[in-house]
């Protein structure tokens, strides 16, 4: 008889370790997301400052995101192992250029006319940025935020060729003893996991800036 | 000896260069996979998208293929395809798997591009277009799809460079190609092979895009050249 694709006793078998997984990959996610703001944020506001900046900024990023996962992964390998901290370090590089490049877009959508506004109401610099500029900054940055987190949710699989992986680690299993039931519990759940993540930040932007409701 | 001396040595020696597993042969496999991968989407997704952009039809499935596609992991698709169609038969072991499982991933930001190009031209240079007599395919071919190429050619780099990433992912499932070494060199715990390897498959991914950036500067019409950025942000910023 062939292998099915879904033996529902292994599943049953499995469940602390699937919950396990799961939490992993969250947590993988969450803390990559979160590297990549507070990374994003400073780079977002040097390239907007100072024009020079801008192009070089968004290359190097760019560069980033173009090295396949693979290969960033495995050139940090010789330096932090088969660890979290390699994971942690490719998750977060890509990030950047989703994030720096929105954070950019959305002040940049920010009217003029708005921002004299604020000007001639008194607001000091770092004031008519974080009380006028990010909250109409909003809705470009959280789709940057939507598509960086699917993004990281995916390549979070890749994490388990290097021993991490949280639902990752169920696909390479499939793979290695050609057992197709953690390959789909593996797959089904990291789109899953996307799509709930989706779903609550389009939540999310929409509580944070309404008015830019479609 | 020092891990970048290992590098230089693993790249020098002339065994790695020889031969049906050298640097050589694994890079032809891998341009030659990406290649045909990368037509044969633009064969099945680039018709379709322009012409629902052209219908301005099924706005909403084509504008949330792509973003359906990010949700997946690559890694996913390769073992899934693996699993239902098999490792062997031609034109090699794991050929086939990975050559549907990259024709797979490259298709929805092809056809997303494709449509968001053909619905971003102004509906006043189609009706200006029709005005001087234009027929459906010439307004088409000489309006149209010149003014859509920025964004159909991004759409294409986008494909083209995951394509190139995915296929070094397809050595997990057996096949070869530049990123084997990276696969063997974690199995063999070789440290050298692995950074030699992930140095050709990020330089690979590198070129494609450098190319491929400058075959769009060749091709899109002077007049047409907003910022860059702009061209490639509109599919990443319309997330419905």
């Amino acid at each position: 008889m062939p292998d099915p694709w879904l033996r529902w006793d292994w599943v049953r078998d499995h469940t602390d370790d699937i919950l396990a997984a799961t939490r992993q990959h969250v947590e993988l996610t969450l803390l990559a997301v979160a590297i990549g703001l507070l990374l994003s944020f400073p780079l977002a506001l040097v390239a907007r400052r100072w024009r020079r900046t801008t192009g070089p900024i968004l290359g190097f990023t760019g560069v980033l995101f173009t090295i396949p996962s693979l290969a960033l992964f495995a050139l940090l390998v010789p330096f932090t192992g088969l660890s979290r901290t390699t994971a942690e370090v490719g998750l977060v590089a890509y990030t950047l250029l989703i994030l720096v490049r929105n954070i950019v877009a959305g002040l940049e959508g920010v009217p003029a006319e708005v921002k004299e506004a604020a000007h001639g109401m008194g607001f000091r610099p770092l004031g008519q940025l974080l009380r006028v500029e990010l909250p109409l900054a909003v809705p470009v940055i959280t789709a940057g935020i939507r598509i960086a987190t699917v993004t990281t949710i995916g390549l979070v699989t890749v994490t388990g060729l290097i021993g991490q992986g949280g639902l990752g680690a169920f696909i390479i299993e499939g793979i290695n003893r050609d057992f197709r039931t953690p390959l789909v519990v593996g797959s089904v759940l990291s789109v899953a996991l996307a799509v709930v993540a989706d779903v609550l930040l389009a939540g999310a932007a929409r509580l944070l800036a309404p008015w830019a409701r479609r | 000896m020092s891990l970048p001396a290992d590098v230089v040595t693993w790249f020098t020696t002339a065994e790695h260069w020889r031969g049906d597993f050298g640097v050589p042969h694994r890079l032809a496999e891998h341009a030659a996979m990406s290649g045909a991968a990368v037509v044969a989407a633009m064969v099945v997704g680039l018709p379709l998208g322009i012409w629902l952009g052209h219908r301005g039809r099924g706005g909403a499935v084509a504008v949330n293929l792509a973003n359906v596609g990010r949700a997946i992991p690559s890694l996913a698709i390769l073992a899934l395809t693996q699993q239902a169609i098999g490792l062997s038969g031609w034109p090699g072991f794991g050929a086939r798997p990975a050559f549907v499982a990259l024709v797979a991933l490259a298709v929805p930001p092809l056809v997303t591009n494709a449509y968001v190009g053909m619905r971003g031209v102004e509906p006043d240079v189609v009706e200006a277009a029709r005005g001087m007599g234009m027929t459906g395919g010439e307004l088409l071919w000489r309006v149209e799809l010149p003014i859509a190429l920025p964004v159909v050619m991004a759409g294409l780099r986008t494909a083209a460079v995951q394509v190139v990433a995915t296929a070094s992912l397809a050595a997990v499932i057996a096949w070869g190609g530049l990123g084997r070494f990276v696969v063997d060199g974690f199995g063999q715990r070789d440290n050298a092979q692995i950074v030699a390897g992930a140095v050709l498959v990020a330089l690979m991914a590198l070129v494609t895009e450098l190319a491929l950036g400058w075959v769009q500067r060749a091709v899109v019409s002077e007049g047409l050249r907003p910022g860059r950025e702009r061209v490639e942000q509109a599919p990443a910023v319309v997330t419905a």
